[in-house]
């Protein structure tokens, strides 16, 4: 299959890579970027694990035409920290025990920002929109739902002090 | 369409550990020069938190700050033998092979700081701060880096250990018929209430209360975390999902996500839940461990409530409207079993 030039902004960093004629998203980020952070559920656009934000904008990565990502700016959790600050999403999670797998946790994340980014000030019923389209085993949804509400309360846009790392 | 309002009630005891065959887990122990304690594991943890407990329990047995106590468990390949996490058994098995395997690593530490103080073994004591002292005289002391770096440059000794927990095959008494599968059990009770939609069929979940007793809660946040997600999971089993809808006919089985039903984020309701603890003779500081039970009890409380709501007795899993309306059908209509709500 032909390879097609992409340049874009992943995190933003300049990228640009070739990729094959039709791959998705996920597959370009994972495979040729080599970011790691979204991952790969369904394949299909079910389960919300692969979710990424184009140009500020939650897409499923694993549904998203590589090609159509020229010029414009991709971010994934890899972004959202900065070194050991952790973003006020992270941390609030943390805070929360929104994660127990984490499988879901880099989905969950980029919707919320997605949700925070343009709606600062969610209600209950806008954040459980926001996560609709994810699917999360683990935890019944309350704590990262409760997670979100406090980032937006402490205002996601700050980052959060840096939190010592614990294995 | 009328919405009927359905209370269930389930109590259950739930076994810890199987030991069918014999059951046992290992744990190694090792500190790295500067007086890190490394805890090697073959078990894994799948989110159920058992590399923070197993962490804990570790740091609480050394003496050692948590802070220097690290949890690996990458490799079933290379690490200790491990059954496995499954059975509810990772806290109780793999915690008490970390208590044996850090009690005999601790013992080697405080015989190497004994040489370097130049007193009794059996007269030393952690601060649990990362220092080792002499029983009232904690001046007499040696922080637990010091140590480490003396067996390991000038005394020659690994300050490790090595802990294996087994339960022995536990045998059928051919006299009684008794055996002893299990080492103890958790307990968990749970009101559900709920309401069933009498022209579709459908189920609400409009709130659940519930006790558990886990033995000691070892870590309390993280026995919550797993309670309240795991009661997600029965009512989801209870309710939504199965893989042969019409079994043993194997045809309409959902193939994917879109197909296979689970709750989403707006079927969430209010959990109010009470964790009892008694610490357990035998186990890990006394816990137990919450494992499997946690979505175990949401079934059969599930399944009552929807009797109690419109009279129909659901014997298959999962309770779908399907199946009310039939039993509602064969019962002539909804036939509520009446309780008093209050107001």
């Amino acid at each position: 299959m032909a390879k097609v030039p992409v340049r874009f902004t992943l995190n933003g960093r300049e990228t640009a890579l070739f990729v094959d004629g039709g791959a998705n998203l996920l597959d370009v980020l994972r495979r040729g970027a080599g970011d790691l952070s979204p991952k790969y559920g369904c394949g299909q656009g079910t389960c919300g694990t692969c979710t990424v934000l184009v140009d500020g904008e939650a897409h499923l990565s694993c549904l998203t035409l590589a090609e159509i990502i020229e010029g414009r700016s991709v971010s994934t959790v890899s972004g959202l920290s900065n070194g050991p600050d952790l973003h006020a999403l992270q941390t609030c999670f943390m805070e929360n025990f929104a994660a127990q797998c984490g499988y879901c946790t880099s989905g969950m994340l980029m919707a919320a920002k997605a949700l925070l980014d343009t709606n600062p000030n969610p209600t209950r019923d806008e954040v459980i929109e926001a996560i609709s389209g994810n699917l999360c085993r683990c935890t019944g949804y309350e704590p990262i739902i409760d997670a979100i509400l406090l980032a937006a309360e402490r205002g996601q846009g700050n980052r959060s002090p840096s939190y010592g790392s614990a294995r | 369409m009328t919405w009927h309002k359905g209370r269930g009630f389930a109590a259950i005891n739930y076994p810890i550990g199987m030991n069918l065959g014999g059951d046992p887990s290992q744990a190694l122990v090792h500190s790295t020069p500067d007086g890190k304690f490394m805890v090697t594991l073959s078990a894994i943890d799948l989110g159920q938190g058992m590399k923070s407990v197993t962490r804990q329990i570790a740091a609480e047995t050394l003496g050692v700050p948590i802070e220097d106590v690290y949890v690996d468990t990458a490799d079933s390949d290379t690490g200790p033998h491990d059954m496995g996490s499954f059975a509810s058994r990772g806290t109780h098995r793999m915690g008490n092979a970390v208590i044996a395997a850090a009690q005999e690593a601790r013992g080697v530490m405080l015989e190497a700081a004994a040489e370097e103080l130049e007193v009794s073994a059996s007269d030393l004591e952690t601060d649990g701060k990362g220092n080792i002292h002499v029983k009232g005289a904690p001046s007499r002391s040696i922080t637990v880096m010091d140590t480490a770096l003396a067996a390991q440059f000038e005394q020659g000794r690994t300050l490790s250990g090595r802990g294996i927990f087994l339960v022995p095959m536990s045998d059928v008494d051919p006299e009684t018929g008794e055996q002893t599968p299990v080492s103890c059990f958790a307990h968990a009770a749970v009101v559900l209430d709920l309401q069933v939609d009498d022209e579709t069929g459908d189920v609400e979940v409009l709130e659940v209360n519930s006790a558990y007793e886990v033995g000691r809660a070892l870590n309390p946040k993280m026995v919550e975390q797993q309670l309240v997600g795991g009661a997600w999971m029965g009512i989801s089993h209870a309710l939504y999902e199965t893989t042969e809808p019409y079994y043993p006919d194997r045809k309409h089985g959902p193939t994917d996500f879109n197909q296979y039903l689970m709750p989403g984020p707006g079927q969430v309701v209010p959990h109010h839940l009470a964790i009892l603890e008694r610490p357990a003779e035998g186990a890990p500081f006394g816990g137990k461990g919450p494992g499997e039970m946690c979505a175990n009890p949401l079934l059969p409380a599930v399944a009552n409530a929807v009797y109690n709501a419109v009279g129909v007795r659901c014997d298959s899993l999962p309770i779908t409207p399907e199946k009310i309306l039939r039993g509602m059908q064969a019962n002539g209509g909804a036939r509520p079993q009446g309780m008093n709500w209050g107001a």
